[in-house]
C-alpha cells in the first residue's frame, strides 16, 4: 500500500462567518506518487481545495494533512516546501529578471546552497525543456514556455506534491499538449504526486484517480473508467464528457452494445470490431 | 457588412530591428450575414487580423473594406467613431474592462459614448440581459461583486448594446468551465441567427469552428493557409497537419474508422447520434454480406 501523501478529514471552508459553504464535509486522500484530476464546475470548490493544500487558507471546520502534518499556521513554511503550485495565469507568478533568475527565486528563499542551486536549474529547466531560454526575459516567452519555467521553477524546491491549477487553461492546443507531456513525464521519473486541477477532459483521463466536485462537495471518485461510465449524472453537474463517452453512448442508443467502457479511439474501435465480428 | 481584405499586409515596427510582419498579402471576403471563424495558433496574425476589422489598426500595404468603409496606409475612414459603432469586437478576457460603479452604467458605457439617448440604452438593455443570462435584479450592483463567468457576460452585453452589425469574438470560452463555454457559444449563434449579424469567431478551438461556423479561414505565420466551409477544409489530413492544427475530434475518430473497416463515414457536420446511426447501417451491412 502507497503511504499517504494528503488527507482531508470532514473538511468544511468559507470566506465569510455568514457566508455559503464552499467546501462542506469534504474528505479524501492522495497517496504518494499518485496523480489525481480534480474536476468540477466552476464554483464548486476546486481551486479552494488546491489554497487549502498550501495554507493559502484554513479550513474552519476539519483537518488537513500533508505527509502526516496537520496544515497550520505553524506548519505552513514546511509544508510550502513539501506542495508547489502552478496558477493558472502566467504572466502573475514571475519575479526574476530572467528565467534562470525566476528559478532560483524559491530555492533562495529556502537558503539553499549556491552550487546546489546552480545545479538545480540546470536539472529543472532541462527536465521542462528550456535550459536554452536560461538568460531569457520571462515576459518575452509564449505562454506554454511561461507555464514550463513557472513548472521548473517549483520542481526546484523539489515538493513532494506539485498542484497545477487550470495550468493550461490560458494555452493553446500546442502549448497545452506540451505541458501535459512535460508533467506527465516529471511524474514518471521522480517520486511525486501530482493534482491537477482542470476542465480539460485529455487530462483527467491521463490521471490514476479523478475527483469529481460539485457544489462543495464531492460528488464522486473513481478511475477515469469508472467516472465517466456515470455520463447522465455528469451532464447535471454541468460538465462534458469526452468524444468517446458520447459516441458509445449514442452506438448503444441505436443497439450496438459495448459492454466495456472504452476510454480512447483505439478501445472504442477494437470494442466495434468486436461487435462487428459477432454479428 | 460586407468585409473584404485585399492584399493586406501588417508590420509592426517598420524600419527598425523590431519590424515584425504580422499579416502576409491577406486576401478574402466574408458576405455580410456569415458566420466565419478565423483559426491558427498563437502568433499566426490572428489578433492582428481583427485590430483591422474596427479600424485599430491600419494595413500597412493592401485594403481592407468594411461596408462602405475603405482603409489603407493612406486612406482613413473619415467617421471611425461611425466604424466602431458598427463593428462590435469582444475582445479576449473582456472581464477585465469592467470599470463602472454599477452593471447597469458599465453595459450603457459603449452607447453612451455612441451618443445613443438613455431611454434607447434602458430599452436595449432590458432587450439584452436575457439574452446574456444576467438578471434584472443585478442592474445596480457592482460588477465586481460578480462570478468570472457573469462579470463575462456582462462585458459581452457591453458589446451588444452598440447594436452592432459585426460581431468579432476574440477566443470568446477562454477560461470559462464547459458549460459556461457551451452557454457563451450557443449565445452568440442564436444573435448571428436572430439579428443576421455578421460573425467573425477567431479562435484555436476546431470544434467550435466546426460546430457553428459557414465559412471557415487558416492562418499559419500571417498567411492565410486554407479557407472553405467546415465539411471540406477537413478533407485533407496531410495539409492541416503540416500547420499542426487539431483536427475536430469527430473526424479524427471517422478516419480511424475509415483505417479499420476500409468504409469512409463522410462528415456532414451530423450530429453523433447520426453518426452513430451510420456505423451500425454500415457494421449491420458488413454483417449480412458475410
Amino acid at each position: 500500500m502507497r503511504q499517504k501523501l494528503v488527507e482531508f478529514r470532514n473538511v468544511s471552508f468559507r470566506y465569510d462567518d455568514d457566508g455559503p459553504w464552499i467546501l462542506n464535509d469534504c474528505s479524501f486522500t492522495i497517496y504518494e506518487n499518485q496523480s489525481v484530476a480534480i474536476i468540477g464546475h466552476n464554483g464548486s470548490g476546486k481551486s479552494t481545495i488546491a489554497k487549502l493544500m498550501n495554507g493559502l487558507l484554513f479550513p474552519q471546520k476539519g483537518q488537513i494533512l500533508i505527509d502526516g502534518k496537520e496544515v497550520n499556521a505553524q506548519t505552513i513554511w514546511d509544508i510550502r516546501k513539501d506542495v508547489g503550485m502552478v496558477f493558472q495565469n502566467p504572466d502573475n507568478q514571475f519575479v526574476g529578471t530572467t528565467v534562470q533568475d525566476d528559478v532560483a527565486f524559491g530555492m533562495e528563499n529556502r537558503g539553499i546552497a549556491r552550487e546546489e542551486m546552480m545545479k538545480r536549474i540546470e536539472d529543472t529547466l532541462t527536465a521542462v525543456g528550456m535550459q536554452h531560454k536560461r538568460l531569457s526575459e520571462p515576459h518575452r516567452l509564449s505562454g506554454g514556455q511561461k507555464q514550463r519555467v513557472a513548472i521548473a521553477s517549483v520542481l526546484a524546491i523539489s515538493p513532494k506534491l506539485l498542484i497545477l491549477d487550470e495550468a493550461t487553461a490560458m494555452l493553446d492546443p500546442k502549448g497545452r499538449q506540451s505541458i501535459m507531456k512535460t508533467v506527465s513525464h516529471l511524474h514518471e521519473q521522480d517520486v511525486m504526486s501530482l493534482v491537477s486541477i482542470t476542465h480539460d477532459l485529455e487530462e483527467v483521463m491521463m490521471a490514476e484517480w479523478v475527483i469529481v466536485m460539485n457544489q462543495g462537495e464531492i460528488w464522486a471518485e473513481g478511475t477515469p473508467r469508472d467516472i465517466f461510465t456515470r455520463k447522465d449524472a455528469f451532464h447535471k453537474i454541468g460538465l462534458d464528457i469526452p468524444f468517446v463517452g458520447k459516441l458509445t453512448e449514442a452506438l448503444r442508443r441505436a443497439d450496438v452494445s459495448i459492454t466495456e467502457e472504452p476510454l480512447n479511439h483505439e478501445e472504442l474501435l477494437e470494442a466495434l470490431w468486436t461487435f462487428h465480428s459477432k454479428t | 457588412m460586407d468585409i473584404s481584405f485585399k492584399n493586406v499586409s501588417y508590420t509592426y515596427q517598420p524600419n527598425s530591428p523590431f519590424a515584425h510582419q504580422a499579416l502576409d498579402d491577406v486576401s478574402f471576403s466574408i458576405p455580410s450575414g456569415t458566420y466565419v471563424a478565423v483559426i491558427g495558433h498563437t502568433g499566426s496574425g490572428k489578433s492582428t487580423l481583427i485590430q483591422h476589422l474596427n479600424g485599430l489598426l491600419r494595413p500597412t500595404t493592401g485594403t481592407v473594406t468594411i461596408g462602405d468603409f475603405v482603409m489603407s496606409r493612406t486612406d482613413k475612414p473619415k467617421d471611425m467613431k461611425a466604424l466602431r459603432s458598427r463593428v462590435g469586437v469582444v475582445f479576449q478576457y473582456p472581464e477585465h474592462q469592467l470599470f463602472e460603479e454599477t452593471i447597469a452604467k458599465d453595459i450603457a458605457f459603449g452607447p453612451k459614448n455612441f451618443g445613443v439617448s438613455d431611454d434607447v440604452i434602458k430599452q436595449r438593455i432590458d432587450d439584452i440581459l436575457p439574452t446574456v443570462g444576467i438578471h434584472h435584479d443585478m442592474l445596480e450592483r457592482s460588477p465586481f461583486e460578480l462570478s468570472g463567468g457573469q462579470m463575462r457576460r456582462v462585458a459581452i452585453a457591453g458589446v451588444l448594446a452598440i447594436k452592432p452589425e459585426v460581431l468579432v469574438l476574440d477566443e470568446p470560452t477562454a477560461g470559462l468551465d464547459p458549460r459556461g463555454q457551451r452557454d457563451v457559444m450557443d449565445m452568440f449563434y442564436s444573435l448571428h441567427k436572430k439579428e443576421k449579424m455578421t460573425t467573425v469567431l477567431v479562435t484555436h478551438n476546431m470544434e467550435d469552428a466546426v460546430k457553428y461556423a459557414d465559412h471557415i479561414i487558416i492562418l499559419n505565420q500571417g498567411k492565410k493557409y486554407l479557407e472553405g466551409k467546415p465539411e471540406t477544409i477537413f478533407s485533407d489530413e496531410d495539409t492541416l497537419q503540416q500547420v499542426q492544427l487539431d483536427v475536430p475530434e469527430v473526424i479524427q475518430f471517422l478516419w480511424k474508422y475509415e483505417q479499420k473497416f476500409g468504409h469512409s463515414i463522410p462528415y456532414n457536420r451530423q450530429s453523433i447520434t447520426d453518426i452513430a446511426q451510420a456505423i451500425k447501417e454500415h457494421i449491420k451491412e458488413v454483417g449480412n454480406d458475410e
